[in-house]
């Protein structure tokens, strides 16, 4: 038992963070008498908070870099409006659309990637300039807003996927085996990399530890599977999922992903070690560019029409989920887990309040309190930590 | 030597001063004459800004043993602020002038002339306005250190000194930046400033510079006083009897034996000339011609700022400098590194002095840490790292090379200096270099890791890879060495193959001078 404290108090941060979320959770299923974890809810917490989360996956990579992106929100605004007019005004097919849409997002990162990497200007600046520029633009091409888009590209963000394989009960059968193929991939991963780490003499946390982590998630994967069971699983579940999965992997096993953390960890060190650290820099705002596009086609869909004025502040959610999720302000440690429970605990803040009938000025005051916190919790902890 | 007549402004008795397992200064004694440039002499690492520390508080007291007397008078300071109270002022060997601020603030910079917190312009320009004429810089007072050379922000340095109410001035090589002209300019100075019966203490490794300019010089070697000589004495004090009483210490047997074979050049250098990046008219390398051949390990002497580091740094890829040009030669035929990538391809590799900010991630894992300047070796087509592999190779480098760690998954910033500098090499060893440039590679490090990364260097050589060893401890160099080149102010002075190379012939090219 003595190990098992030992290994929860050395990985105080990541169960911690994951311990926030379901204290919040429970504080606000009590206070709202039940009402937060009602099926519909479930779904609308997810669909009302993709965008951060996949504008989170990004911003995990910018700010592990050393970077930040204050332009996402503009980009958002702007790429949504620009396909809402390809499909409403110009009659493109949605796929088209989307398609042009994300292009669109790889050359606007590519814009922003070239200033930070290639003229070393700041990337605060830059990205400030581009959420002027491109929030200008939106204003620009859109109006205020451009509605008539086709149904299929608004059921991106509010729709479900159609019950194929029929109902088990009052169950969706489909939603059930997304979610056993979820319990079974999180068990297998777990099981390998304690395999591989047991192979090679490293540390393993306790047995205990493992099968309680794997019950718990497996449970709770189970709850939620059958609450959205009892309706069907939203489409946009799927893209952020997907978008989580891939680049997890990228950051944890690919060669790109180990240059971000080496030049967020030690620029110099990293350039020395023959790293091209521009290259670097540069396809990581590529690839925010990338994704402030997905985010904008779910906005987009979301609103059922193009909005000027859309994305105001998502740069700051998205930024706020990582430092929570345990991003470090200088650079070079972050993960996109920490960062989706940190855009989680935001979005349970927001709907609980919301539930609640908090008013919205509160609601901004609380959840700038809670940011404060976690990130204050963080560096604190981390001093008395601190290596000699 | 150690009967002091005159008037002692200062006295330093029995200094000794410990870092946690190091003496870096034992029973040191210094006496300065009211009014003389006193020199104080020794290698990198001797002890002499130790000493120049305690003596101006940086290192309060009650952290050292031993007695400061000043003007007869025992003294206890516990910072800065104490010793310039005191009229002790020190000139650091960095600049530490804010470059966008006018010098006139430079000057009176958290000394300011103000009256209730307003600043007093008329007063702070008029008297910078004097002590800028006294120094001899005929500059603005408006103007900002950016738009000076360095000899001009020297200057600035020591006006900022004056403004001061100053008895004692030390200056920490004053004019280890400076060309010839600026430097003999601030040694002119000095000798105006004695003549006004100020004390200057000049620390300095231009030997022909101390014998020109100063009355007396101290000789610090391994954190001990050797002894005090006296250039106006009976016996005439060259620049050859200063460096005996420097580098005057026997070899022990701290280097593993080795057997060299050595074979076929691998690498040559020809009229390799660097140039400062900022002040970039200054040739910090100077038409530098050197070669290795494959199993031998050759060493580059130089005193501190002789362009060594420079050169390795520049050779690497470009990593340091400006306006570089000159030829490679990788196996005879000519090469091009424009990039540390490319470098790193022509199987070069650099282990830099300073590991903590430019050789490791010390936030990350000592496995992540040795893989890193070789990925290309653990991927796949798409990107991906092999994992497994990765971890089988880090596991067998921290055997081999003996880290001790845990396991290859401890953060690398936890481990010791020596540990650190094993997954430095085994770093750079896992990309398969043909040459190794090791710089300081034993610095900070314990006396039993010396002994391990001496072993390693070895192991390295007899595999026929060439190595390149660059130290500031010249036993270090002949204990390891089978050829070493001296450095001095950008140039190689000097090659001296094993047989031949002692710590005086080596000083004596390290300290040569540009001839003009």
């Amino acid at each position: 038992m003595n190990t098992v404290t030992e290994y929860l108090g050395r990985n105080a941060r990541q169960y911690g963070i994951v311990g926030a979320l379901l204290l919040i959770v429970l504080l606000f299923q009590w206070m709202t008498g039940g009402r937060l974890l009602l099926p519909d809810n479930i779904i609308s917490l997810i669909q009302q908070n993709a965008y951060v989360m996949i504008l989170a996956i990004g911003m995990v990579m910018v700010i592990v870099a050393g970077h930040i992106d204050l332009s996402v929100g503009s980009l958002v605004a702007f790429i949504g409006g620009a396909a809402a007019i390809m499909m409403a005004d110009w009659g493109w097919g949605w796929p088209a659309a989307i398609l042009v849409s994300l292009v669109l997002g790889l050359l606007i990162g590519a814009w922003q990637g070239f200033w930070v990497a290639y003229l070393g200007i700041p990337a605060f600046i830059v990205t400030l300039a581009g959420m002027l520029i491109f929030r200008g633009l939106a204003i620009v091409i859109v109006g205020e807003t451009k509605a008539g888009l086709p149904q299929e590209f608004i059921a991106i963000a509010g729709g479900e996927l159609p019950s194929v394989l029929g109902f088990a009960g009052a169950l969706d059968a489909l939603t059930l085996l997304i979610g056993v193929l979820g319990m079974a991939g999180f068990v297998f991963s777990q099981w390998r990399a304690r395999r591989g780490l047991i192979k090679h003499d490293l540390a393993v946390e306790p047995m205990g530890i493992f099968l309680a982590k794997n019950v718990v998630v497996v449970v709770l994967i189970g709850i939620l599977t059958y609450w959205i069971a009892l309706r069907a699983t939203p489409i946009v579940l799927l893209v952020v999922g997907g978008l989580v999965l891939l680049f997890t992997f990228v950051l944890s096993r690919t060669v790109f992903g180990r240059h971000i953390y080496a030049v967020g960890g030690n620029r110099h060190a990293a350039e020395l070690s023959g790293v091209r650290t521009r290259l670097t820099d540069f396809m990581i705002f590529v690839n925010m560019g990338l994704l402030s596009a997905v985010a904008a086609i779910v906005t987009t869909s979301r609103a059922g029409a193009g909005v000027a004025a859309a994305g105001q502040l998502y740069e700051l959610d998205a930024i706020a989920a990582c430092f929570i999720g345990g991003c470090a302000v200088r650079g070079g440690v972050g993960r996109i887990s920490g960062a989706m429970i940190g855009a989680l605990i935001m979005g349970v803040l927001n709907m609980g309040l919301s539930i609640l009938a908090v008013d919205a000025a509160w609601q901004q005051t609380i959840k700038g309190l809670v940011l404060l916190l976690a990130v204050a919790l963080d560096i604190v902890s981390k001093r008395r930590g601190a290596y000699a | 030597m150690t009967e002091v007549s005159g008037d002692l402004v200062l006295e330093m008795l029995g200094i000794t001063k410990e870092f946690p397992g190091v003496k870096a200064l034992q029973d040191v004694n210094l006496q300065v004459r009211r009014g003389e440039i006193h020199a104080i002499c020794g290698e990198n690492g001797a002890g002499k800004s130790t000493l120049m520390k305690v003596l101006s508080g940086v290192y309060p007291h009650g952290s050292y043993s031993g007695e400061i007397r000043l003007n007869g008078e025992a003294v206890e300071f516990r910072g800065i602020r104490d010793s310039e109270a005191r009229g002790i002022v020190i000139i650091h060997q960095e600049l530490a002038l804010i470059p966008q601020v006018s010098i006139a603030e430079n000057i009176f910079l958290g000394n300011e002339k103000a009256g209730a917190g307003v600043l007093d312009w008329n007063a702070t320009h008029r008297a910078a306005a004097d002590l800028l004429a006294r120094v001899g810089l005929k500059e603005n007072p408006g103007t900002t250190p950016s738009e000076l050379g360095v000899g001009k922000q020297q200057l600035v340095e020591i006006a900022k000194a004056l403004s001061k109410k100053v008895d004692v001035l030390i200056l920490d090589e004053p004019t280890a930046a400076l060309n010839d002209d600026d430097s003999e300019h601030l040694l002119q100075l000095l000798r105006e400033f004695r003549d006004q019966g100020m004390t200057c203490i000049i620390i300095s490794h231009k030997l022909g510079e101390i014998t020109s300019v100063a009355d007396r010089v101290t000789v610090i070697r391994d954190g001990r006083t050797i002894e005090t000589l006296d250039l106006h004495g009976a016996e005439p004090v060259t620049e050859d009897r200063i460096i005996r009483g420097m580098v005057g210490r026997s070899l022990e047997n701290r280097f593993p034996s080795r057997n060299a074979t050595i074979g076929q050049e691998v690498l040559r250098i020809e009229d390799w000339t660097v140039h400062h990046p900022v002040d970039t008219e200054r040739v910090v390398v100077d038409h530098a011609n050197l070669n290795v051949r494959a199993g031998e390990i050759v060493g580059l002497a130089g005193l501190m700022g002789a362009g060594r580091t420079e050169l390795a740094m520049s050779l690497f890829g470009r990593s340091w400098g400006t306006n570089i040009s000159g030829r490679v030669y990788k196996h005879g035929k000519e090469i091009q590194l424009r990039n540390v990538p490319e470098a790193i391809r022509h199987g070069l590799a650099y282990t830099t002095e300073d590991r903590k900010s430019l050789g490791l991630n010390l936030i990350q894992t000592i496995r992540e840490n040795i893989s890193s300047s070789a990925l290309g070796k653990l991927m796949d087509w798409m990107g991906v790292i092999r994992g497994e592999e990765e971890m089988t190779v880090a596991e067998r480098y921290r055997r081999d090379f003996g880290i001790k760690a845990p396991t290859v998954e401890s953060v690398v910033g936890k481990l010791s200096g020596g540990n650190q500098q094993k997954v430095v090499l085994s770093k750079w060893v896992f990309s398969d270099p043909d040459v190794l440039i090791l710089d300081e590679p034993t610095r900070g490090i314990d006396v039993g890791a010396k002994y391990e990364i001496y072993s390693l260097v070895n192991a390295l050589a007899e595999a026929g890879k060439a190595v390149i060893v660059i130290s500031s401890e010249l036993p270090e160099l002949i204990g390891v060495c089978d050829r070493v080149y001296a450095v001095s102010q950008g140039r190689i002075t000097g090659e001296v193959p094993r047989e031949r190379a002692t710590q005086e012939e080596l000083m004596r090219y390290m300290t040569m001078e540009k001839t003009r």
